[in-house]
């Protein structure tokens, strides 16, 4: 019952958040100076042809009728028309969206992969010299933001030693024989090691740049956590048992040391998602971020509204997986 | 162990002053001193847990014949575990939350040992029974928060033997219980100890506990030991003044009202002019 | 054990000398930039495009750092960028600073529905992705140094609010807040001497690493274009244009890049150094 209570709270406040989220967007992109149907029409349009086409777009009613009707579609999976592309926004959304989750997803693994080993190394070495270097070296790659770790690594991976693309998603050239747009996860169903390595080269450099910062947290809360774990009395007494260190570490240590560090690494996750936009753009890699800056350069208001939506819609979403993860992986509330 | 020395490592003084001491197989001893006296670490060295800014100084520590200290740290570990096992102080610390009971007490049996899967958990579903746990086959799939302290003592006792190792080291294994729960306790440690045979090291600061359970015993004061003896010699007559003011200030179960008695001035001045001694030969030597 | 946080200590001193001398450096050259600028940011001379910095072939005179495909001279405009940078920096983030921890205290300290209704926008605010944000904010509010400092704000604010809120919760519930209330000081009264002071060195930390943050938006923001009017040299203007051309000239990327970086980097070092400084455990 109480859980109960917990989840129906939940969702509550997550539609609150999001209602917050389109009533903001909404009234803010109102106010764009410069007007977007003019822009569309040819040179020599009549005043009579930019009324019609306001009239079409909705924008001669008042703000307050926009909203409303706007929020009637979005409740029916209508997210009006792209004003510069005029095609629906949901289908354009949802046609971009693979490439940002899977730069995400990879960003998200490599951060993992990294700082748990940062975090597992800093643990058995501690006390000594090379656990202060890597302390060193977590406090750099935590103080940089993911921009500035993408353009080093476009000076460092694509032009001091070119060995990965710095810019798009796939070599251009290349003839993709793709029904989805999750290049990566259909390159490997179907079984295409040559797609597979082009387009991962293409994603490692953006996904690196993404991973850097959040691999830093990671290792650093991680090992926080650890060392607190490290004290305990279970992990003495398997030490008695004639395990090693590394043992003790792995299996005694590590799953209960994870839970506390999975909260704090979930908002960093939203964190890295919401980086994708500037890191999309400096790698000229086709995902929503890129998709997002040209609609705000071309003032394309239902375009970025469904942008901004979709992106709170993942923000939240990821805070929940998080908070459902915490509880299935922790036996104190899965038993009981 | 003989004249086993220790320190922090950078420290100038000794945390153990040669420390010798020794315990028979079936032998339960008490090691005794104030907190501060380094009896728990003796617990550690004998276990290679020692902390890593400690670093022995000399002495060795006999398992068997072996000593410990020469070994590799690998070969160490691994001849600890086949045969060393530790009662932990804390009931409630000493069980991994996120680990379920059974696999934590086979672990060392199948791993270290090389049994068999079913041979350690029917081992250890044997011992539970023998800690009269009434049903050892739910208690092996439960998590340690599913079962009370009392409950998860017992299973840290059963666990301690379930190797059938030749020593245990029992850190003050009933400081953290209930006064009632205690006496059980002791009585189920003791039971364990007369059945399997095994020697047992019994750190505590409680001489009414040594009085119970111990055969011989070892006071210590500063890392120094000022006495090794029975328990037959020593309740009636403590030969170290120390060891005798000690007694003294133990409450007595049989008098409650026995007002306490703290370690007189002068007997602490004494040992320590000990303490300094041992010191000043072992810079001179 | 003592010897080795001696060292972490003596580690942490020296980096915080060196962040702090590298700020004064930059905010140097920011006051001075037109004088001490070798050359003027603006002139571009086509027959000088693309010069190489002075240790290589092909130089001229007096452009140290070489020269974008204009022509322009890296090194002033990097001393000039500085201008907008530092100003950024101080102003965007005192101002986000004061707004955020105003409204985090006020939260954190009345409680009821004053909290509520700045938690709830926090809530929103999280949900947003910022660098789309303040991309989206520039749009409206037009370009200029007031529009950046002003998104910023507008962004920002929350980090403060949170951070302060449960930190302002968590010193009201202590017996020393109550005791001045009980000795009859008023609710703003006991914020602004009770509370506040205990939460000051937080602010100040937090503050210098807005420092840092604010420079690393004004970049964003002018790498894509929309940051102050397209002439005024910013390194972010500088970085995308060096983006562009970075097989022909790197060094049109690579030395905005490493002042940005540093600046960055010594911004967080400092708020770190202040952070363990006040940390009464580390000291």
């Amino acid at each position: 019952m109480q859980l109960f209570r917990a989840v129906i709270l939940r969702l509550l406040t997550t539609a609150v958040t999001l209602s917050g989220v389109a009533v903001i967007v909404f009234v803010v992109i109102r106010v764009v100076p410069g007007n977007p149907i003019a822009m569309m029409l040819p040179p020599g349009a009549t005043d009579e042809d930019v009324a019609r086409l306001t009239a079409l777009y909705g924008l001669d009613k008042s703000i307050f009728r926009q909203f409303l009707i706007w929020a009637g579609g979005v409740l029916q999976g209508d997210f009006g028309t792209s004003i510069t592309t005029r095609q629906p926004v949901l289908g354009l959304v949802l046609g971009r969206l693979p490439a940002t989750l899977e730069l995400s997803v990879m960003a998200l693994v490599i951060a993992t992969v990294i700082g748990g080993f940062a975090a597992l190394t800093g643990t058995r070495l501690r006390g000594t010299r090379s656990e202060a270097a890597i302390d060193v070296a977590n406090g750099m790659a935590l103080s940089v933001p993911d921009f500035l770790w993408g353009l080093v690594l476009i000076l460092l991976f694509g032009v001091l030693w070119p060995v990965f693309h710095i810019s798009g998603r796939v070599t251009p050239s290349i003839d993709l024989p793709f029904t989805t747009n999750f290049y990566l996860i259909e390159s490997l169903v179907r079984l295409r090691p040559d797609l597979w390595w082009d387009i991962v080269s293409h994603m490692l450099l953006p996904a690196l740049a993404l991973a850097i910062p959040l691999a830093a947290i990671i290792g650093q809360v991680l090992k926080q956590s650890l060392k607190e774990t490290m004290h305990l009395d279970y992990v003495t007494l398997s030490r008695t048992k004639g395990y090693s260190e590394t043992h003790v570490i792995t299996r005694e240590a590590l799953p209960n040391a994870v839970l506390p560090a999975l909260t704090l690494v979930g908002v960093q996750f939203t964190f890295l998602i919401g980086g994708t936009v500037i890191i999309e753009r400096l790698f000229s890699y086709e995902g929503l971020g890129n998709m997002a800056i040209d609609a705000v350069i071309n003032r394309d208001l239902p375009l970025i509204q469904g942008i901004v939506i979709l992106f709170a819609v993942i923000f939240t979403g990821v805070n929940l997986i998080v908070d459902l993860a915490y509880a299935a992986l922790n036996p104190r509330l899965r038993h009981g | 162990m003989r004249n086993l020395s220790a320190r922090v490592r950078g420290a100038p003084d000794r945390l153990l002053r040669d420390v010798s001491l020794s315990v028979a197989p079936g032998e339960v001893r008490g090691l005794v001193g104030e907190s501060g006296a380094g009896k728990s670490m003796i617990g550690k060295a004998v276990l290679g847990i020692l902390p890593r800014a400690v670093e022995v100084l000399s002495g060795e520590i006999l398992l068997e014949g072996t000593d410990l200290l020469r070994l590799a740290p690998a070969d160490r570990r691994r001849r600890i575990g086949a045969t060393c096992a530790l009662i932990p102080q804390d009931p409630l610390t000493a069980l991994n939350p996120s680990r379920r009971i059974g696999p934590q007490m086979t672990d060392r049996l199948i791993d270290i040992l090389g049994w068999s899967r079913t041979k350690a958990q029917d081992r250890a579903r044997d011992l539970l029974a023998e800690v009269q746990i009434t049903d050892p086959d739910r208690v092996l799939r439960q998590y340690p928060h599913e079962l009370s302290g009392g409950m998860r003592q017992r299973v840290l006792i059963a666990a301690a033997f379930a190797a059938e190792p030749k020593l245990i080291v029992a850190d003050e294994p009933t400081t953290a219980l209930d006064v009632t729960v205690q006496k059980e306790v002791l009585r189920l440690i003791a039971g364990m100890q007369a059945r399997h045979g095994t020697a047992l090291l019994f750190v505590t600061h409680d001489l009414g506990v040594v009085s119970k359970v111990c055969q011989s015993l070892t006071v210590l004061y500063g890392g120094l030991v000022v006495e090794n003896t029975t328990l037959r010699d020593f309740f009636p007559a403590p030969a170290h003044p120390y060891a005798r003011a000690l007694l003294a200030a133990t409450p007595k179960y049989t008098d409650p009202g026995s007002s306490l008695v703290p370690v007189p001035q002068a007997v602490l001045d004494g040992v320590q002019a000990q303490v300094v001694a041992a010191d000043r030969g072992w810079r001179n030597g | 054990m003592a010897d080795g946080r001696g060292q972490v200590r003596r580690r942490l001193g020296l980096r915080l000398w060196l962040s702090a001398g590298w700020l004064t450096l930059l905010l140097l050259a920011a006051l001075l930039a037109p004088w001490i600028s070798p050359k003027d940011p603006l002139a571009q001379d086509l027959f000088l495009a693309r010069l190489p910095p002075f240790w290589m072939d092909g130089t001229e005179p007096g452009y140290w750092l070489g020269t974008d495909s204009l022509g322009r001279d890296v090194l002033s405009r990097i001393l000039h960028g500085a201008r907008v940078a530092m100003t950024v920096a101080l102003v965007a983030g005192t101002l986000t600073c004061v707004i955020g921890a105003a409204l985090g205290l006020l939260a954190g300290f009345l409680r009821g529905w004053v909290d509520m209704v700045i938690s709830r926008l926090i809530d929103i605010w999280m949900a947003f992705p910022p660098v789309l944000f303040s991309i989206l904010l520039i749009a409206v509010i037009g370009p200029g140094l007031g529009a950046i400092i002003l998104a910023i704000v507008v962004i920002d604010w929350t980090r403060f609010a949170r951070v302060v809120r449960a930190e302002a919760m968590a010193q009201g519930a202590m017996d020393y807040v109550a005791s001045a209330q009980v000795a009859g000081r008023g609710r703003t009264g006991t914020m602004l001497v009770e509370v506040l002071p205990n939460v000051l060195p937080l602010i100040v930390v937090l503050l210098t690493l807005e420092m840092g943050i604010a420079v690393i938006v004004e970049a964003i923001l002018s790498f894509v274009n929309l940051s102050i009017s397209t002439d005024d040299p910013t390194w972010g203007g500088m970085i995308a244009e060096g983006r562009t051309s970075v097989h022909q000239a790197w060094w049109v990327l690579v030395f905005p890049l490493i002042t940005l970086f540093l600046t960055v980097l010594s911004f967080s070092q400092l708020g770190e150094g202040l952070k363990d400084r006040f940390d009464p455990v580390l000291r």
